[in-house]
């Protein structure tokens, strides 16, 4: 029997760990002379206080949504997809060759096509380092970061070399014609009578970000194939006693994770930017494994745990533009929360863990 | 002196309290960072003196990703900071998207001199001439006949400054061999004092007595490592010679500090359009203090100003990278 309510395992622990988090980074900014209450209320008001606000939040959580699923669907087998960072670069690369060189007569076909593209360019990355591991056993850890690097530089040569525009200092490719612009928040609520602001970039991805998390849930554990991926990761060789080949997990599992990773370039790439960019993913590959241990690998909590990290990235922002607070002392916020939600997690579970063993030998 | 500083402060507080009606400058440092120990550590070191000088204060903000370019932008301009100004080329893609936006702010673009909008003032650096000038000094202090070139992250702007390095190298000896590493493809590179100091390294194992680095804060690691290892190095951007008196052949010095200082004099009535600072401008140059005097004979000093002044006059050209996207002198 588990030692404790399950509702205390998904709510209590992570609550917990980010209000001590919170109250580590609240002593930080103490110590810098700054407010912390002041710098708290601005984060709030900066993130979740607008349309403005949400419309930066969203779109942060959409990334974090795609690379947290992919982050999670890997950990299901047992698997550390580090390489979330190169599989989004290469569905970058994805997403623009499917925006600049075919004509799109609607945003809707080419938000399918760059869907299915990104998915793919994602999927083939993640496929490398899957294989080896299958059959060569290199440790998948260290595979996928060094993809990351293969990625980054690929992606270098491609726009220095191929896909700048000439005379074009700016490392980065054209622009996408204006056929596959996906429309924004504000665009898709203003025919129903909602106001969004205008100048947000959270788009319509952020809807397919959700349709992913609802697909993953339905994966894991409502197919054969997401049993078969969750036998494998409790036990290999219990799942190769029923007959379940470790490599096909393996492969199947990666590919699936580098998809979902891939899939964040329609976020970043198609919706925001337009244009391909060399530093489009900005670490949102990194901040998947957080979110993924976070929400604990299941997709309603790499929802919530997305929303918290865009709600961490835009109200970070807002301090950066409004306060002295240096964006060091930002990124040491975000990292206490990572530690404490991820690195730490058994600090807060054990003393809890008594706490609910006591309670019911006290019932008992 | 404490009392003078108090009442700036209370002066910069109050102007700060009044909020838009002063129009403060607003300053947007790339991803870089603000104390680089390079690039936007030099606007900021202009911006700062701007503060010290007139007692004004300004916003400013260090981009943490690509999102906040465009974000960082509208918001300035909405809180009606002017001039906005921008650090970077990566700026000026947001910024065609938000000047127009914002007819009445007056942006500017440090690195860009391709827009095309009645509110920008851009500013671009003929770094190729700056660095042609230290590819000259480094040929000519060189004993092996082997000079080294460490980048930062490798993007034409890079590339653009190694150019005119190699150029310059090879006027003085055609001979001369160069050996140009970058430091990597991530925006990492820019600061990686390790790395720099491992590709200096392995430039002094080929022969490399002479080390050129362009490539912000992983230069600290090239100087260092010159330094230590009894080799002459040339820092970038800012002057870099204090960091190791008498090891550091001279600086390429890229006046982004001029470059905001007079912006955020100029304030609100700034000129727009496209300004280039070469070496005519005092855009660029190369330094010449207390720390490298000894290392700089007259006769190095006589050639360079020779082509210093051939350049302005038109008499000696050098090639950009940009012209054709490659390098007479140098394969990268």
């Amino acid at each position: 029997m588990d030692k404790m309510p399950k509702w205390a395992d998904v709510v209590l622990i992570p609550l917990i760990s980010l209000i001590l988090a919170a109250i580590l980074s609240a002593l930080v900014i103490l110590g810098i002379g700054e407010d912390p209450v002041a710098a708290v209320n601005m984060m709030v008001s900066g993130a979740l206080g607008s349309t403005y606000g949400w419309g930066y939040t969203l779109y942060y959580a959409t990334n974090f949504m795609f690379t947290g699923l992919a982050v999670a669907v890997a950990f299901h087998a047992r698997l550390f997809n580090i390489g979330g960072e190169g599989q989004a670069m290469l569905g970058g690369l994805g997403v623009a060759m499917i925006c600049l060189y075919i004509p799109w007569p609607h945003w809707t076909m080419a938000l399918l096509a760059a869907c299915a593209a990104s998915m793919l360019f994602g999927a083939v990355w993640a496929a490398i380092p899957a294989y080896l591991q299958a059959r060569r056993g290199s440790h998948i850890v260290i595979t996928t970061i060094m993809f990351n690097f293969i990625a980054a530089a690929l992606l270098n040569y491609m726009l220095v070399n191929v896909m700048r525009p000439d005379g074009s200092m700016d490392p980065a490719s054209e622009r996408f014609p204006a056929a596959v612009h996906l429309p924004t928040l504000h665009e898709l609520l203003a025919p129903i009578g909602i106001s969004f602001s205008k100048a947000a970039p959270a788009n319509v991805s952020l809807l397919v970000a959700v349709l992913a998390c609802v697909v993953v849930w339905a994966l894991i554990w409502r197919t054969r194939l997401g049993y078969e991926i969750r036998a494998y990761g409790h036990s290999e060789s219990g799942a190769l006693y029923a007959g379940i080949s470790p490599f096909k997990i393996t492969m199947v599992a990666m590919l699936i994770s580098g998809a979902l990773a891939g899939l964040m370039a329609t976020n970043n790439v198609m919706g925001e930017a337009e244009r391909l960019v060399l530093n489009s993913t900005e670490g949102a590959g990194f901040i998947g494994i957080a979110v993924a241990l976070m929400g604990r690998s299941h997709p309603f909590g790499v929802f919530l745990a997305a929303i918290l990290f865009g709600f961490l990235y835009q109200g970070g922002a807002e301090l950066a533009l409004w306060t002295n607070i240096p964006r060091e002392l930002i990124v040491v916020i975000q990292a206490l929360v990572i530690l404490f939600t991820g690195a730490l997690d058994n600090m807060v579970r054990m003393p809890l863990e008594k706490v609910f063993l006591a309670l019911r030998k006290g019932k008992a | 002196m404490t009392l003078m500083k108090s009442l700036m402060g209370a002066a910069a507080a109050m102007a700060l309290t009044a909020g838009a009606a002063l129009a403060e400058p607003a300053l947007i440092f790339d991803l870089g960072g603000k104390f680089d120990k390079s690039f936007n550590e030099a606007a900021f070191n202009g911006a700062q003196r701007w503060a010290e000088e007139t007692g004004g204060s300004f916003r400013e903000i260090e981009l943490q990703s690509e999102a906040q370019r465009e974000q960082a932008l509208r918001r300035f301009a909405e809180a009606g900071a002017n001039p906005v100004i921008t650090m970077g080329f990566a700026m000026a893609d947001p910024l065609s998207a938000v000047a127009a936006d914002y007819p009445d702010t007056k942006f500017v673009a440090v690195d860009v001199t391709w827009l095309d909008a009645p509110n920008i003032r851009q500013i671009g650096f003929a770094e190729h001439e700056g660095s042609y000038l230290v590819g000259m000094m480094a040929a000519m202090a060189s004993k092996s006949g082997t000079v080294g070139f460490v980048g930062g992250m490798d993007i034409p702007l890079i590339r653009h400054f190694g150019c005119g390095y190699a150029q310059g190298a090879k006027a003085v000896n055609p001979d001369v061999k160069i050996v140009a590493n970058m430091t990597g493809t991530t925006p990492a590179a820019w600061n990686d004092p390790v790395k720099g100091s491992e590709l200096t390294k392995a430039q002094i194992s080929q022969g490399a007595d002479v080390v050129y680095a362009a490539a912000g804060g992983t230069g600290v690691g090239v100087l260092q490592t010159a330094a230590d290892e009894g080799i002459l190095s040339i820092g970038v951007d800012s002057n870099q010679n204090h960091l190791h008196p008498g090891k550091v052949l001279t600086s390429m010095l890229k006046r982004v500090d001029v470059a905001v200082y007079d912006a955020m004099k100029a304030g609100e009535n700034l000129e727009t359009g496209v300004f280039n600072m070469g070496l005519a401008e005092e855009g660029v140059g190369y330094a010449l203090d207390d720390n490298n005097a000894a290392l700089i004979s007259d006769e190095m000093k006589a050639a360079v100003d020779q082509a210093r002044q051939d350049i302005i006059d038109g008499k000696l050209s050098v090639v950009s990278y940009y012209e054709n996207d490659s390098c007479p002198a140098l394969k990268f």
